[in-house]
């Protein structure tokens, strides 16, 4: 492999999550080291309790190594303040969420530009203007002003996941992006990050679901707060074949 | 975030809870109406009773007995003796702040013409009593100095008086009875109708003080010496002088209290107004209770909408919102909304004053009255605002975006 022409996007050092409960003390991490290369695509799985997530918040600088070093773009994020952290999540990281997290009542255009609003270098015409590119890369461009109430599950992951390009981050994080929503849609969303992975974007992907390794760069395997296996997937499935190849529903 | 974007935020945040917002709102628009009301008829009556003591004329200073000690008893002023002519006498020679003095006896009886009779009080005044006043005549004449030597039997008469006996005669030139002894009519007052207390002014006669000391009431002492100051900036120059001529009449020592009391009509007004003052402040007190009660009103709701929106504030975290810009988001809609009760408050509490008015209550809105009600929703607002905001702010993102 020629990892030292790549550009490491995250790196871990032996990384150790402690949650106090009670008198007892749970390793949700137990020493993890990774370095994930800009333009991956990375699956991490593992069975319920295993620390996906509390991973991937320490990924996204939402919480800190009670022990390690975790370098976002080089930076060392142990150390940080609250509010620097806040920054950063603000300018180097999009996330997923499933259940989509979208304002209320609020347009496509507006709930994509909300990252924007904390940070003062754009304007409002600088943060539709981008709001309004994101949507269009994943596809949206007729629904600009729909307000999230009157979008589809896939349509409002859609707009989810524009929210998390708008800032150009450094790496896109998803926490079970596509677990609340049906088999074609999922495929939907999965063409949707093959694409931008095809663009060069870094996408780190937690699911439980097996079969999406196939669609990803590499995977990643946890259990118990380690790391499993590591392993790079040589042969990249197509998951617009994939999609095509499903039964076409009937109402569509 | 922008200041701008916070305010935008707020507003939809209060317009997408319109109602609830509005019932919040309510306490504090009710508690700044009533703060408004009762300045505006506090200011109100206070100046209504100020143009009322100035109409009665600010300069006006009235000399009574009073503060005389026998063997360290204190005696009724009214059967104390201490005022005699010779002070009256020497005022007119010594006067040098002073415009016009009246000596003052007075009797009270039963005033009989014809058939009919009233009960009233015989002033016995000096020739210079209107001119204290600022009364006028509006027929006849007043009594001449020789009237006042002679101790004639005349008298002008108040419009009740009038009213009560005349029946719409002239009553110039008639006589009539005061105690059984006759007086002629020589002229009738201006009617001034009641003064602030409801006391009438116009039930009264006027007679020379000479007759009203000597055929009425067989006294050799004044009841009172009226004086007017020759400005109303005056008055305090006139006291003293006024005081050192009687003191030295009356042979008091060094140290020794007075034996009469000097007041003012302008020490009345500053009375008046300060006791006006203090029934109006335990009236907004009373009324600002009712904003502190909404005050917790706004911080009750703010306290739900934090937890209503934990989602969304674990959301805006994640995206890179500090604890500083959630807890701006929720001050500047608590702020919002006091103001906006405020604003609304004002508009109410004008409309209320507006009500008061044919209601007979005196009422003006002392501007700053509007300015203090802005202040205090403003500080209502951060005030009960800080809390849920700092407890916002304080939430962990990973828990609030997983709650549900
Ligand atoms: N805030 C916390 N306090 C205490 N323990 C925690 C906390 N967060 C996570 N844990 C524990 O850490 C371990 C890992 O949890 P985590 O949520 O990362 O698992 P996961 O792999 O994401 O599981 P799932 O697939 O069910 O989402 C679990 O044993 C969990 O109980
Ligand atoms: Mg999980």
């Amino acid at each position: 492999m020629s990892e030292d022409n790549r550009k490491v996007v995250i790196e871990l050092q032996d990384v150790r999550r402690d949650f106090q409960v009670g008198s007892e003390v749970v390793h949700a991490l137990r020493g993890i080291s990774f370095k994930i290369y800009e333009g991956e695509f990375v699956t991490i799985m593992g069975t319920s309790g295993s620390g996906k997530s509390t991973l991937l918040n320490q990924l996204g600088c939402l919480d800190t190594p009670t022990k390690g070093e975790y370098y976002l773009d080089g930076v060392a994020v142990r150390t940080m303040s609250k509010s620097q952290r806040a920054k950063l999540r603000n300018r180097k990281i999009g996330f997923v969420f499933q259940s989509y997290n979208l304002l209320a009542k609020t347009t496509a255009v507006d709930n994509v530009a909300l990252p924007l609003m904390y940070n003062t270098k754009y304007n409002a015409r600088q943060r539709r203007e981008a709001a309004i590119n994101a949507l269009k890369a994943v596809g949206l461009a007729d629904r600009l002003e729909h307000k999230s109430n009157q979008m589809s599950g896939g349509q409002m992951q859609r707009v989810a996941i524009a929210r998390a390009l708008v800032n150009d981050p450094a790496v896109i994080l998803a926490d079970e992006a596509t677990g609340n929503l049906d088999t074609r849609t999922s495929y939907e969303m999965l063409v949707l990050f093959q694409k931008l992975h095809a663009e060069g974007r870094t996408i780190i992907f937690v699911t439980h679901n097996p079969e999406i390794a196939q669609y990803s760069s590499r995977n990643i395997m946890l259990r118990d707060g380690k790391i499993r296996e590591d392993t790079v997937n040589t042969n990249i499935k197509s998951a617009q074949a994939a999609l095509d190849a499903l039964p076409v529903a009937n109402d569509d | 975030m922008s200041f701008l974007n916070l305010i935008k935020v707020a507003i939809t945040a209060i317009a997408s809870n319109a109602f609830r917002s509005f019932l919040s709102m309510l306490g504090i628009i009710i508690g700044v109406a009533a703060v408004i009301i009762m300045m505006a008829i506090g200011q109100g009556s206070k100046e209504s009773i100020r143009a009322e003591i100035s109409k009665m004329g600010t300069n006006i200073i009235t000399i009574r007995p009073g503060a005389e000690r026998r063997g360290g008893v204190r005696l009724d002023p009214s059967a104390m003796r201490t005022l005699k002519m010779e002070d009256y006498e020497s005022i007119v020679r010594e006067k040098k702040y002073v415009t016009y003095v009246s000596p003052e006896v007075t009797a009270s009886g039963q005033c009989i013409f014809g058939a009919k009779n009233t009960s009233t009080t015989m002033y016995g005044e000096g020739i210079e009593y209107l001119d204290i006043k600022q009364w006028t005549l509006e027929d006849g004449e007043y009594f001449t100095d020789n009237d006042i030597k002679k101790g004639s039997k005349v008298c002008v008469i108040g419009k009740t008086v009038v009213n009560e006996l005349f029946d719409g005669a002239d009553p110039v030139g008639k006589n009539i009875r005061f105690k059984s002894i006759p007086f002629k009519v020589i002229g009738v007052l201006k009617s001034k109708g009641e003064n602030s207390w409801g006391m009438d002014q116009d039930n009264l006669l006027i007679a020379p003080f000479t007759t009203v000391m000597k055929r009425l009431n067989a006294q050799t002492h004044l009841s009172t010496i009226s004086c007017s100051a020759i400005t109303e900036e005056l008055t305090d120059n006139a006291i003293d002088e006024l005081t050192e001529i009687i003191r030295r009449n009356h042979k008091l020592a060094d140290g020794v209290e007075n034996d009469f009391r000097i007041s003012s009509q302008a020490e009345m007004m500053d009375t008046m107004s300060s006791t006006m003052d203090t029934i109006t402040v335990i009236l907004v007190v009373a009324a600002a209770f009712s904003l502190l009660v909404a005050g917790i009103g706004i911080m009750n709701i703010m306290l739900v909408s934090v937890t209503e929106r934990t989602k969304e504030i674990g959301l805006r975290m994640s995206v890179g919102a500090r604890g500083i810009d959630i807890s701006n988001q929720f001050l500047i809609e608590s702020i919002m909304i006091s103001l906006t009760g405020g604003v609304l408050g004002i508009l109410l509490g004008w409309a209320g004053t507006l009500a008061c008015e044919p209601l007979g209550l005196p009422t003006s809105i002392p501007a700053w009255s509007i300015f203090v009600s802005f202040a205090v929703c403003t500080v209502i607002g951060v005030g009960f605002g800080y809390f849920p905001a700092q407890k916002a702010a304080s939430l962990d993102p990973i828990e609030a975006i997983r709650y549900e």
